[in-house]
């Protein structure tokens, strides 16, 4: 019974609402890039870079919005570098994705060092501080947990409605979801692939490193190494895991988050002494895998994900 | 005729050495249909790609309404009214039909869907041109036949003037091919130019006007469909006309590949077979006639070894087959030309060395010790090239690049390069010209005299009937009697297709 009270306090929620804040903002980006056709597995390096950028910018007194603002801006030219690759030149997805990765990380840590030569403990800023909506609470189970959260939290929730209605309400979501299933349709109405996908794939990157910024800006108040841990390759799950479709992912990421906050838990109550703590911390990952496996088979793939278009050529 | 409203002038287009437009002139009248014949690779769709902006030509220009279009720009060329219907059609097939019809006819940065009017619109056009479509069905969902349709609601809702039709009739059946060259009709009354590219004779007499003829990326002539003939365009088109092959008669040999009360499991995309039995003697080709998705998939994947029969046995020269595979097929000297040469026979990216060894590779003579031997593959392909006349820049191409007559006339000569014993030629010239036909023909009737059991499986009567010794009927996985040459109308085997003789032969056997 212990395990089962642990889902009904609100401060299980509203843990969970913040784990899943960095994931969305970051699936919601990588489900962008995808839906126009291009896997980016930068997307771990973008929140690497995101994380640093975002604290550094607060740190160097540009307030909490202008290291929101540089992250963003930071995410956009390395998602400009990855699409100049992949998109104009067609190259292979996978290895620009995780050269990406590679070199926004190591980026990230040596300007930390260069910019940091000094420092032994990660210096601390002031961080977004949760901000009390009282009319969400009225909202049944979550609203309690949802009306206590940074703003980031709430940038985070906005932005799956920004796409849902962009995507299957304007004319450019409708272009996006057919240069990513076949882009000779788009082409041949004469619109721009290059240009819609390019567009994709750079407001992707800025929401991933987003994504990252949150846990640096709003879940604690200094960078450290290793701080992602894997976060990107999770979102990349999520948008599987959701069918490409926003609302669906966002779904996945609040269910994933939950299985986190929910391990937390449960290595301090008294089962926890007994099991040894990596099996607590494999959880969400072994749930989310299995549910992935469950749920996600009759997804519809965009049909030209990862194919890229060379005009005059079928 | 009224005004000119399309003019090309001089283009000139080559793709490396290969020269596929060259100095070719057109004029479209207001409310024309032309006709854009030639055989596969003779140029017509580089020529329509570049009206449309899709390639930009080397030298010439295009006119539309008294303007210079500008080169390269699909959007100008939409702009300026011209709609293009592709041979590989250009929708998404996660979309629904009016989200296909309003893609990209707006400004992308708009916050509202133009829905609604777009649908008034779309149903206003369906109306007047009796093009039947649901505008919220999905593509994915929709038959060929309703794809086409899509997409030439798409070039009107875009109020294109000028409509060009690429092979338009090559995936429909008969009865869409009417409805469509109705629609055609009605179109070019109310002011709608059409090019219609094609190399179907008959269809280009119906529909067309006027007729351009293109070979070897130059126009040979333009006709006036009323001054001329099927057999005079025919002629036009091939330079040095053929005629069919003549079949000579011959003695068939023993009994080289027998099925015995074989049946296998309905699968996909083919309809599994019910105790059937068939045997293919040497120097004989056995006909296999039948409406499509009647089981011949499934014995055209027996021959290839893609399945095994769930009961009932294969024999080949008299003694069972056991560990049936497609390696074993190729070990075993079968020669497989398979119905989709894009998908199974070739590998779109290879190139041609690589598509012609690609059965082989790990055997004698292109390997040795495990690894390729490409002079020897390099040497084999050079051979086929000039022995079977495959147009083509040269060895290292990418087959994707070539046509279909040139990708099938490679595929023939890789298997009948080994003398096979037993060939399997599953509609080998589907989506061919009359040139091409006729040498897949002769290649045929050439293996049939040196002794190969041939079977060919064909949607066409007309071709099964001219080449086969025997033939069959297939029907909801059901197998007719054998019959002789000759001896068996057309009618007759429309009976066996429609299934009406099977029944009547089951009462005949019930009383």
């Amino acid at each position: 019974m212990e395990i089962l009270e642990i889902f009904l306090t609100a401060s299980f929620w509203t843990a969970a609402i913040r784990i899943a804040s960095p994931l969305i903002l970051a699936t919601m980006g990588e489900l962008i890039c995808e839906r126009a056709g291009v896997l980016n597995l930068g997307i771990e390096g973008i929140m690497v870079a995101g994380a640093f950028v975002g604290w550094f910018g607060a740190y160097i007194g540009m307030g909490l919005w202008g290291g929101v603002l540089l992250a963003c801006f930071v995410g956009m030219l390395l998602g400009l570098l990855h699409a100049s690759m992949t998109v104009s030149l067609g190259l292979s997805q996978h290895v620009v994705g995780l050269g990406i990765t590679l070199l926004a990380t190591s980026l990230t840590y040596y300007a930390y060092r260069v910019a940091l030569p000094e420092v032994t403990s990660p210096p601390k800023i002031e961080a977004f501080q949760p901000i009390s909506i009282a009319i969400l609470a009225y909202i049944p189970i979550l609203g309690p947990a949802l009306a206590e959260q940074t703003p980031l939290t709430y940038l985070a929730i906005s932005t799956v409605l920004i796409t849902s209605f962009v995507l299957y309400r304007t004319p450019l979501g409708l272009a996006l979801r057919a240069v990513g299933e076949n882009p000779f349709s788009v082409a041949a109405q004469g619109l721009s692939v290059l240009g819609l996908r390019v567009g994709a794939v750079v407001v992707g990157s800025g929401l991933m490193a987003l994504g990252g910024a949150f846990l640096t800006l709003s879940a604690f108040d200094s960078f450290f190494f290793g701080m992602v841990n894997g976060r990107g390759w999770v979102c990349i799950a999520l948008v599987v895991f959701g069918a490409w479709k926003p609302h669906k992912a966002f779904l996945g990421a609040i269910l994933f988050a939950a299985f986190d906050a929910f391990q937390i838990r449960l290595q301090q109550s008294s089962i926890g002494a007994e099991i040894p703590y990596q099996i607590f911390l494999m959880m969400p990952y072994f749930l989310s895998i299995t549910a992935l496996v469950v749920i996600s088979r009759k997804a519809e793939v965009p049909a030209a994900l990862m194919a890229p278009f060379y005009k005059g050529e079928r | 005729m009224g005004e000119v409203v399309l003019r090309l002038e001089g283009i000139t287009k080559n793709f490396g050495a290969l020269k596929a437009n060259e100095n070719v002139s057109l004029n479209l009248a207001k409310g024309e249909v032309i006709a854009l014949l030639g055989e596969n690779g003779a140029g017509k769709t580089t020529l329509m790609n570049i009206l449309f902006g899709q390639y930009t030509a080397d030298s010439g220009r295009v006119e539309v309404f008294g303007k210079t279009l500008q080169p390269g720009m699909p959007r100008a060329a939409l702009d300026a009214g011209v709609g293009m219907v592709h041979q590989h059609f250009t929708l998404a097939h996660n979309l629904s039909v009016i989200e296909n019809v309003i893609l990209g006819t707006g400004s992308l940065w708009s916050w509202k869907l133009r829905n609604k009017q777009a649908r008034q619109q779309l149903l206003e056009l369906a109306n007047r041109y009796h093009l039947k479509i649901n505008p919220d069905a999905k593509v994915s969902t929709l038959s060929v036949g309703e794809r086409q349709r899509v997409e030439i609601i798409k070039a009107l809702f875009r109020q294109a003037k000028i409509l060009i039709l690429d092979e338009p009739t090559a995936v429909l059946t008969p009865q869409e091919t009417e409805a469509l060259f109705k629609t055609l009709k009605e179109a070019t009354e109310q002011g709608l130019s059409v090019i219609f590219i094609s190399h179907k004779l008959r269809e280009v007499m119906i529909i067309a006007q006027k007729v351009a003829i293109l070979r070897h990326g130059k126009i040979v002539a333009t006709k006036e469909t009323k001054e001329t003939s099927a057999n005079e365009l025919a002629a036009l088109m091939v330079g040095n006309p053929t005629s069919p092959p003549a079949v000579v008669k011959r003695k068939s040999g023993p009994v080289v590949m027998e099925f015995l009360n074989v049946s296998t499991e309905t699968q996909h995309h083919s309809k599994g077979l019910k105790n059937v039995s068939m045997r293919l003697c040497s120097g004989e080709i056995v006909g296999l006639a039948g409406v499509s998705g009647n089981g011949q998939t499934s014995i055209a994947n027996l021959f290839a070894g893609l399945i095994t029969p769930s009961e009932g046995e294969l024999y080949l020269d008299g003694k069972p087959i056991e560990r049936w595979s497609p390696r074993q097929s190729v070990l075993r000297g079968i020669a497989r030309i398979p119905e989709d040469r894009h998908h199974a026979g070739t590998v779109a990216d290879f190139s041609l060395t690589e598509n012609s060894i690609i059965e082989r590779y790990r055997d004698q003579p292109f390997a040795h010790h495990g690894w390729v031997n490409w002079q020897a593959a390099a040497s084999f392909t050079k051979e086929l090239i000039k022995q079977y006349d495959v147009r083509c820049p040269g060895p290292n191409t990418r087959i994707r690049l070539l046509s279909g007559g040139n990708m099938q006339k490679l595929i023939l000569g890789r298997v009948l390069q080994n003398n096979p014993r037993v060939i399997l030629a599953h509609q080998p010239s589907r989506g061919l010209d009359i040139g091409a036909v006729h040498y897949v023909h002769k290649q045929l009737l050439e293996a049939r005299q040196k002794g190969a059991a041939i079977i060919l499986i064909s949607e066409d009567l007309d071709e099964i009937l001219q080449l086969s010794d025997i033939i069959y009927v297939s029907s909801e996985g059901r197998l007719s009697p054998a019959f002789q040459r000759g001896k068996v109308t057309p009618s007759q085997l429309g009976g066996w297709m429609s299934g009406a003789s099977f029944a009547e032969q089951e009462t005949m056997h019930a009383s």
